[in-house]
Parts: structure tokens; sequence; C-alpha cells
């Protein structure tokens, strides 16, 4: 099925760009006219993915963080979120919750809010390459607004 | 923004506002823990209610700060905290630490 739209943007890995990402993301998504708590969920999760950027991929540079967004018109939202960092060895044991390598400052929710917070969440990662984190959410549609214009 | 500190003969009381993520968590956490060496008080009330939006960074937030209080021999207290604040915190399954405090007024 074709988009009927989709955005793509790349900026740097300042945790200043944590609001920005999500302010992004909740003015494209609000096209598909999604309920109040469906938007803080998308929010929320890309939040997470986001920060891992900038946190875990990037530890001690200033990196590039790409999300690309596609929307269709069963109300589908599909999000990746990737970048050219560090990469995770092992994915399925940094998806268990409470797992951090974080420090004390961090909880280890982060995949798990993800999870959570959404209807499908894939990671892909290589060491040394990077990571790709790709959210699905399915918003409820209201009528039948949500058709190309 | 971010995070306003007062001291009551109870305890500090920081009450948070805006939105709470990675970013922002950082500052919050130095005023808060500046405030806790100073006067190391007997308890911690944290007021979420001005808190518009707040990610797992909210949580090491949470989490850090009471194993501070901890360390001083201290309490800490969640106050004001909506629904959605709730959400994220209780992936972290911590409701058995017996921080919420359901009233928004300052415990006695
Ligand atoms: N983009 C990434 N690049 C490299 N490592 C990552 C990336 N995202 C996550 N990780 C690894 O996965 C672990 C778990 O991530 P998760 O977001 O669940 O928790 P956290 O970021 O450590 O803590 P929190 O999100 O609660 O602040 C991280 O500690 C890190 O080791
Ligand atoms: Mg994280």
């Amino acid at each position: 099925m074709k988009a009927i739209n989709k955005m793509k943007i790349t900026f740097p890995s300042r945790s200043s760009n944590e609001s920005l990402a999500r302010s992004v993301i909740a003015a494209f998504v609000t096209q598909l006219d999604p309920a109040v708590d469906e938007l803080i969920d998308i929010r929320t999760a890309v939040s997470e993915a986001v920060t891992n950027c900038i946190i875990h991929a990037y530890p001690d540079k200033i990196g590039e963080i790409t999300i690309t967004a596609r929307l269709y018109s069963t109300g589908r939202v599909v999000i990746k979120i990737s970048d050219k960092g560090c990469g995770i060895d092992d994915v399925e044991k940094a998806m268990e919750p409470l797992y951090t390598t974080g420090g004390e400052e961090r909880s280890g929710l982060g995949f798990s809010v993800m999870q959570s917070f959404t209807d499908k969440l894939r990671v892909v990662s290589r060491e040394g390459k990077g990571t790709v984190v790709t959210l699905e959410k399915y918003i409820t549609l209201k009528q039948r607004q949500a058709k190309q214009s | 923004m971010g995070v306003n500190i007062e001291s009551s003969p109870d305890g500090l009381i920081a009450r948070l506002s805006g939105e709470i993520d990675h970013h922002s968590a950082r500052q919050i956490r130095e005023k808060i823990d500046a405030e806790i060496e100073k006067t190391r008080p007997k308890k911690l009330l944290m007021d979420f209610e001005q808190v518009l939006f707040m990610d797992s960074s909210g949580v090491g937030l949470i989490m850090g700060r009471y194993k501070l209080m901890q360390i001083y021999g201290g309490k800490m207290k969640i106050i004001g905290a909506s629904e959605r604040v709730k959400k994220v915190i209780s992936l972290a399954g911590i409701e058995r630490l017996g921080i919420f405090c359901e009233n928004t007024g300052v415990s006695r």
C-alpha cells in the first residue's frame, strides 16, 4: 500500500533536539487526527528512541540522527529512527526491561516504553555501524477523513 | 520551566514543570541534588502536577533522588502525578517502594 504522506528529517545528536523530534513527529501524525493519548504514546516512544541515539549511539561525539515517517490511509503510522553510531551487540538483551549500560541516572526502560506505547517495535543493529528502530502504531480513524487530499 | 524548590520545616518540595526528558532532567537533577546536599532534608516531595510530558528519563530522575534520600536516611514521595506520568513510572514496577502520595497537599 502506498503511503498518503511521508517525511524525513536529519538532525545532530544534541540533547536539545529531543523536544524538536517530539514536536516534528506530533505535527506530522496530527494529519491522521489521532486521539490525545495516541499522540502522547507516539511522542513518548520517539523521545525514547532519539534519546538512545544521543546517549548510547554517540556517547562522546555529535552524530546524525534520521527520522523517517509514513502515514497510511488505514491509520497505520510507521516511524524509523536511525543512527550511525556504535550499534548494539546483543539486541535481545538490550531490550530486556531494566537492562542498561547507562549508569545511575538511567532506568533501562526506554525499550519497554517503546514496546508498550506502540503496536510494533523492531530493532536492527550492527556493531560499529549503527541502529535502526522501527515503531508502528495504528491510529483509530474517526469517520473516514484520513483520505488523500 | 524545570524545577522550583521550596524549603519547609517538613523538608524539600520540588515542583517540576514542563517536559521532562534527558535534556531537561540534567538541570532538574543538579538543582535538586544541590539542595539535598545543602539542607539534608528528612523528606523530599516531588510534585509532578505541572509536568506536561515525561519519558523514561523521568523515571531515572525519580529513582536517582530516591536513592540519594536513602543514603541520607530521608524519605521521598511523589505527588500530583497524572495518569500519563504514572503510566511511564508503572513500567519500572516501583509501586512497592511506596513513593506515591495521592493527596496533593504537603502531608505531615
Ligand atoms: N541507538 C542505540 N545505540 C547503541 N546502544 C543502544 C541504542 N539504544 C539502546 N542501546 C542500548 O540498549 C540499552 C537499553 O536501552 P533502553 O532505552 O531500554 O534503556 P536506557 O537508555 O539504558 O535507560 P532509559 O531509557 O530508561 O533512560 C542501553 O543502555 C544501551 O546499552
Ligand atoms: Mg533509553
